[in-house]
């Protein structure tokens, strides 16, 4: 198994939206790589002709049906947010598009 | 080649179109997303209004307040099913939702649950006509998954994204349906492309509405495109490096971008440069497309089976319950319909980019002659929807007062220009033809002895004309023929008019 | 101490309604007692008095006018803070989350309120209830009440301490690989995970989806039953959430009865690593239940051992994603909005300071298993090893009416002690994770305290979905041979302790 590098826990830091210290992603760094190599191990057994288990139950076409039911006061939908204006969450600058 | 300056834009060479088509083969696909207009929304039962007061059709599952949990919409799962038989596509026995990950402040979750490598609808096709000439577009995938909320970008200059201060997000759309539609790469439509990508959506929604899955109003937002396209020289077998030009949200931006594209593509692949694999977006008012910001690597979506949704698994006695529900398709309409009416291919897409052809169908059936019908909706009606900026649709005149009119011309109580004005009484709301008609008295003076009296009044008004026509100077009628419909406000039949001045002066031609 | 607080909820819930206590005596009680020891114990991160007393005296009031009540009517319980409570404070152990009032109630909690039961307050947890001692906790740790310098287990350690001390009679708690299970083990009480599916995850704040499973914590196995009876059922706002009858848990718990029984002892969760005194307990529980007139075997279920690895990757990458949320955007802490910095930053900042060190390590584990890549070796092989877990199930089950194993391989040990070794933190739930992974249910009841370090012990009984009868035959049946043996509870010694303390 590869070993998991500082500048791999780096960019896991960027996609997992977590600003981390030089510190804590040393530290981080060593123990990561402790955990994904102990658990690698599922490799293994996990041979081609086992098909994966997503659902722990057989369960399939779990439905409601298409009717409207009352939404949230819009105070309640609002109490918590950090900051509103025009009845909207005020969130920072945005930088990319989607 | 020319150098194209467009404000705010980033200036890009383009390339003569035909130039670029006669040098370079273009390929495209279309990513369509379509808003499924059920009553609630794809995961929980908040209402789907447009043009709500923000963040009032919300609650904790589209919000996603921790804690809350998603269940599927049966009417969206059958709407999905419904547009992938309409498409000639595989339903899959078995597949599940999967969640897209990725952070953006309108995406409550941070992350979307869609589909991936397990899409409900595969492999089929749409045939769409162009001058005449079919081609069949293939469907890679059709899938479901959930809208996102709505930003508002506040200061900066432009109010766009882009130098914004900060946001406003309403989550009203958050988790309303929407169906995404692949199409397989579309090759050989050269210089034909743009109007093929055009006629494809346009067809698309055509579709859409036969099935009565959604609005399909773009402008609003309920179907939305993104164009793929790459070029590569006429001859050889090898596809270009393509973009993605995300925000195409007309009929008109969707041919507008292809062109843009394959000008813009062309221009550089001309210059001897290479295209770049980018995202661009597409602008409405000026017509091009600019790049998104460049990311450093691919968007790593971290895929995988949603867990907190059971897989869907529609049986057959679904599917072809499903199926029995499926309207005629709008090609096959209209080719019945384009023999029935006697009209060409050309006239009936004239008619389909119109929005027409119900119109036309619906006053057939209200007893019109086809012809007749289609002369009226895509002449006199249309020409005023264009004037007054709305659809044909939008008029205030019914199917029936159109074959009503229809009957009166016919019948010959009407005149052609007579029938505008009752026309435009019925559009000022005054009521139906016959009423207007009545009110306004326009009827065709059919009293042969009133007709002869004004006749007679005109060839004495002007007894100089009168004489060149005794004289054989047949012609000069005119005048008199101008006078009679002067003093009936109209009303005559201008032909009966003219014969009976000749005869009444004896100058039977 | 009130002699209040050391009855069982079935006892209480007959006091009340036969009139002989009021609910509001109860609660208060119980209150009291919280006040008393709670600052040593720190099992609640919020308790709600007003609101606990209000419906308390609701309940006296539906007696006084003679209105039906339910088995549980009047009885307090503690409630694990991943709950979503309207009006009270819902943290999940987490400083992003401080100070948040959610507008809706949990499935849980509107069964909880429908059958009257009082709620006391919520209780402290490993943060996002990812742990094993309660020590991930934003808030400060809890303490063991069989010895306070040791860790309650966890994640559900609040819940787990407020019933072993006398704080509650009931508790919730959540199990995703083990939090309801070890925490019941190492403080001496009983702890049930339903089937998966059982109970409605609607209002629990996510985890692991696939995992996480909601369910009781009491000192009786009957009182046990009371609660999950009262919990469990369909719920169409959980698309996970089964339709069928809840297995008649209460029946079988007044009926503990092993006769005939086959039960497997599960060969690979035993050996290295396993604390002698734990083992020895466990080998006398089995022999009691031979005893008892079951049918012992052992059974071998290969792919256990990977178990292990398989929830460490499966876990994590639910929860990278179920976690995203928590950005700043609409609700919990915000860092660093200072206008000029984009959201991505303020998500970054926020998320850094809003989160512990054990979230951010399964954030990252689990951004990393399912990143291209690196997606079929990790978390597509630990799908796969799931499948291969809930095939050893079925092959056991087909010889085995329930599967038996130590609960968890030590007594609970000291607080500091596993804090930066994760791995060595992961050992804890060696036991209980195959039964998660398979959507089993399982239940953990004390069989005594270890010789070692004279710390309670607990036994693992596991059955198929949708038999957790099954779990309570065997729990009664094993806790009536205990009180026959010792003349009362394993629990009754620390209130006797506890007790003796206070005078």
């Amino acid at each position: 198994m590869p070993r998991l590098t500082r500048d791999d826990v780096a960019h896991l830091a960027r996609l997992s939206r977590l600003a981390l210290s030089d510190d804590e992603l040393d530290h981080l760094a060593g123990q990561l790589d402790v955990i994904i190599n102990a658990v690698a191990r599922v490799s293994e057994v996990a041979t081609p002709d086992v098909p994966p288990t997503s659902h722990p139950l057989p369960l399939t076409n779990v439905f409601r049906d298409d009717e409207v039911h009352p939404s949230l006061p819009v105070a309640d939908v609002l109490a918590a947010a950090p900051a509103v204006e025009q009845q909207r969450f005020k969130v920072p600058r945005i930088l990319e598009e989607e | 080649m020319t150098a194209q300056t467009v404000a705010g834009a980033p200036t890009a060479p383009l390339l003569d179109f035909d130039d670029a088509v006669a040098a370079y083969e273009p390929v495209f696909g279309l990513e369509t997303h379509v808003e499924l207009s059920t009553r609630s929304k794809m995961f929980c039962g908040c209402a789907t209004t447009f043009g709500a007061e923000p963040n009032t059709q919300v609650c904790p599952v589209c919000l996603g307040l921790p804690g809350s949990l998603p269940v599927a919409n049966r009417a969206a799962v059958e709407a999905t099913i419904r547009i992938g038989l309409a498409l000639h596509c595989t339903i899959a026995p078995w597949c599940r939702f999967a969640r897209k990950n990725y952070f953006y402040p309108d995406m409550p979750k941070n992350f979307q649950i869609s589909q991936y490598d397990e899409p409900l609808c595969t492999d089929g096709y749409l045939d769409v006509e162009v001058d005449d000439r079919v081609f069949r577009i293939g469907i890679e995938r059709v899938h479901l998954e959930e809208d996102t909320g709505k930003s508002l970008h506040v200061g900066g200059a432009t109010g766009r994204i882009h130098g914004a201060d900060y946001s406003l997000v309403d989550y009203n759309r958050a988790g309303i349906p929407l169906v995404e539609i692949v199409t397989k790469p579309v090759t050989g439509t050269g210089r034909l492309a743009p109007a093929v990508a055009r006629a494809y959506v346009t067809e698309l929604r055509e579709v859409m509405r036969a099935l009565g899955v959604s609005d399909v109003r773009m402008e609003q937002g309920s179907l939305r495109c993104d164009v793929n396209l790459s070029l590569h020289p006429v001859g050889s077998t090898t596809w270009g490096t393509r973009s993605e030009t995300k925000n195409v949200n007309s009929l008109r931006s969707v041919e507008r971008a292809v062109r843009y594209e394959i000008q813009r593509q062309a221009a550089v692949l001309h210059a001897g440069g290479r295209v770049v694999q980018e995202t661009r977006h597409f602008h409405e008012d000026s017509g091009v497309t600019t790049p998104g910001r460049s990311k450093e690597q691919a968007e790593d979506y971290r895929y995988f089976p949603e867990p907190d949704l059971v897989p869907l698994a529609p049986d057959a006695a679904w599917v072809e319950e499903l199926r029995a529900t499926l309207p005629e398709l709008p090609l096959d309409r209209r080719r019945r319909l384009r023999d029935a009416w006697g009209v060409s291919a050309t006239e009936m897409q004239a008619a389909l980019n119109a929005g027409a052809v119900d119109l036309i169908e619906a006053t057939v059936a209200a007893g019109a002659p086809p012809r007749d019908a289609y002369k009226w909706w895509m002449g006199e009606l249309a020409r005023r929807a264009n004037e007054s900026g709305r659809e044909l649709a939008e008029l205030p005149i019914t199917p029936a007062d159109v074959a009503a009119l229809c009957e009166l011309v016919a019948s010959g109580r009407l005149t052609d220009k007579l029938a505008r004005d009752v026309l435009d009484g019925v559009l000022a709301g005054e009521g139906t033809p016959h009423e207007v008609v009545a009110a306004r008295g326009l009827e065709v003076v059919s009293d042969d002895a009133a007709l002869q009296r004004a006749v007679d009044d005109a060839i004495a008004a002007h007894p100089d004309v009168a004489e060149k026509i005794r004289g054989g100077k047949v012609a000069a009628a005119g005048v008199l023929v101008g006078a009679v419909m002067k003093s009936t406000g109209g009303r005559a039949d201008a032909a009966k008019v003219r014969d009976l001045i000749l005869r009444t002066l004896g100058t039977n031609s | 101490m009130n002699e209040l607080i050391r009855r069982t909820a079935a006892e209480l819930a007959a006091a009340i309604a036969r009139g002989e206590v009021s609910a509001e005596e109860v609660t208060r009680a119980h209150l009291e007692r919280i006040a008393a020891v709670d600052g040593t114990i720190h099992a609640f991160l919020h308790v709600d008095g007003d609101g606990a007393l209000a419906a308390a005296r609701a309940v006296d009031a539906k007696r006084a006018a003679g209105e039906p009540l339910g088995p549980l009517a009047g009885v307090p319980l503690a409630l694990k803070d991943v709950f979503t409570t309207k009006g009270m404070p819902t943290t999940c152990g987490s400083r992003i989350l401080q100070g948040w009032i959610p507008p809706y109630d949990a499935t849980v909690v509107r069964k909880l309120r429908d059958a009257d039961i009082v709620i006391l307050g919520k209780t402290n947890m490993d943060e996002f209830a990812m742990g094993s001692s309660t020590e991930n906790s934003a808030y400060g740790p809890t303490r063991n009440p069989w010895d306070t310098s040791r860790i309650p287990g966890g994640s559900s350690g609040g819940s787990a301490a407020a019933v072993a001390a006398f704080e509650a009679p009931l508790a919730i708690g959540t199990d995703t690989g083990g939090s309801i299970r070890q925490p019941a083990a190492v403080t001496g009480i009983v702890g049930t995970k339903p089937t998966y599916g059982g109970v409605s995850r609607y209002g629990l704040v996510a985890f692991s989806s696939s995992l996480d499973q909601a369910g009781p914590f009491a000192r009786t196995v009957l009182d046990a039953a009371l609660l999950h009876a009262a919990i469990a059922g369909h719920d169409p706002k959980d698309s996970t959430s089964i339709d069928a009858p809840v297995p008649d848990v209460v029946a079988a718990a007044r009926h503990g009865d092993v006769r005939g029984m086959r039960i497997g002892v599960v060969k690979e969760l035993d050996g290295e690593g396993y604390d002698p005194g734990v083992r020895r307990c466990f080998r006398d529980a089995v022999e009691l239940l031979a005893a008892l007139g079951a049918d012992v075997g052992e059974v071998s279920c290969p792919h256990f051992d990977y178990a292990l690895a398989a929830y460490y990757l499966i876990a994590p990458s639910e929860c990278s994603s179920n976690l995203a949320r928590f950005d700043a955007m609409r609700y919990g802490l915000r860092i660093g909005d200072d206008g000029t910095r984009s959201a991505e930053e303020v998500m970054a900042l926020t998320r850094a300071a809003g989160f512990g060190a054990e979230v951010k390590r399964r954030i990252m584990i689990g951004t990393y298993a399912l990143s291209s890549g690196y997606y079929d070796a990790y978390y597509g092989s630990a799908q796969k090893v799931r499948t291969l877990i809930c095939r050893d199930f079925e092959a056991a089950f087909q010889r085995f009416d329930v599967l038996v194993s130590p609960t968890t391989p030590t007594t609970a040990f000291p607080l500091g002690e596993r804090v930066d070794d994760p791995l060595k933190m992961y050992l804890a739930d060696l036991d209980t994770i195959p039964t998660n992974l398979a959507g089993n249910a399982a239940m953990s009841v004390p069989i005594g305290r270890s010789p070692d370090d004279g710390l309670p012990v607990g036994l693992q009984i596991m059955a198929p979905a949708m038999a957790d009868d099954r779990l309570y035959r065997v729990g009664s049946a094993l806790e009536a041979a205990y009180r026959e043996r010792h003349g009362r509870l394993l629990i009754d010694e620390l209130a006797t302790a506890s007790a003796e303390e206070g005078r």
